[in-house]
């Protein structure tokens, strides 16, 4: 991919209502987290993937997009089945050291999300950071 | 996950303590240190003072994330709380033989560690 030749000057202005910041180090494993806390099992079972992995000393990261991003926002307790709140798996992942975590920025966006208002500090990440992260890890897992 | 099996049950005192079959309390209200007391002798250990801030922490860490740690979280807890020369998997390997986090989760009245094989 050559993402970055491309943005020399002219794609500056395009960006400039987002605070881009390009994933800060490759890893072992992605998971992508694409779906919201209490719809289906998935964020969780992302999650848990991601805390067995890391478990193991591998070194994880993780991308919420589209739906997933609802997880950082405040508040997620338990769901009306009474499945456990993702809030408190989210403050649990330093100290899995689970610490390269993304969220895309169009996803965000179209939520009506601010990256200050989400319950964990993240990197807000364009398309071409989304695309160079599943790149540089060695095994990506969708959830 | 806590598992809502009872395979027997465990006489503290007045008190009739339900465990699943890997030992693990059913009813996680029903732990006092004295239940882990009774869990300690079960596993032929005697509990010093420094279980006592390991079950502490373990406590602290499922209060704060819903959660009982795995090792490598266990260990970070315990630095992070009880200072470095602590946090070692070898200082807890010494005080919850063979696996810390199961066994310490065991005393300290929580579910099994969902994380930890």
């Amino acid at each position: 991919m050559n993402v970055n030749k491309a943005n020399e000057g002219m794609n500056d202005s395009n960006i400039a209502h987002t605070s881009i910041t390009p994933p800060s180090a490759t890893g072992e494993l992605l998971v992508i987290l694409g779906h919201a806390p209490h719809g289906s099992s998935l964020l969780r079972e992302g999650l848990d993937m991601a805390l067995v992995a890391a478990a193991f000393g591998r070194r994880v990261s993780l991308l919420f997009m589209g739906q997933g991003c609802w997880a950082l926002q405040p508040g997620q307790g338990e769901g009306a089945l009474g499945q456990k709140g993702t809030q408190s798996t989210l403050e649990m992942l330093e100290m899995y050291d689970i610490d390269n975590i993304m969220v895309e920025a169009e996803s965000l966006e179209r939520l009506g999300l601010e990256s200050s208002d989400l319950v964990l500090s993240v990197s807000v990440v364009d398309a071409a950071s989304v695309q160079q992260a599943i790149a540089s890890h060695t095994l990506v897992m969708n959830f | 996950m806590a598992s809502t099996e009872i395979a027997r049950y465990l006489e503290v005192g007045q008190q009739r303590v339900a465990l699943d079959p890997e030992g693990y309390l059913v009813d996680l209200t029903q732990w006092t240190p004295e239940v882990a007391e009774a869990l300690a002798v079960e596993d032929g250990l005697t509990l010093t003072s420094d279980h006592w801030e390991v079950i502490d922490v373990l406590r602290n860490f499922y209060q704060r994330f819903e959660q009982a740690p795995a090792m490598r979280p266990l260990v970070k807890a315990v630095g992070q709380q009880l200072g470095a020369d602590k946090g070692s998997s070898i200082f807890l390997m010494r005080l919850f033989p063979e696996s810390p986090a199961k066994v310490g989760a065991r005393l300290a009245g929580l579910p099994k560690p969902t994380n930890c094989l």
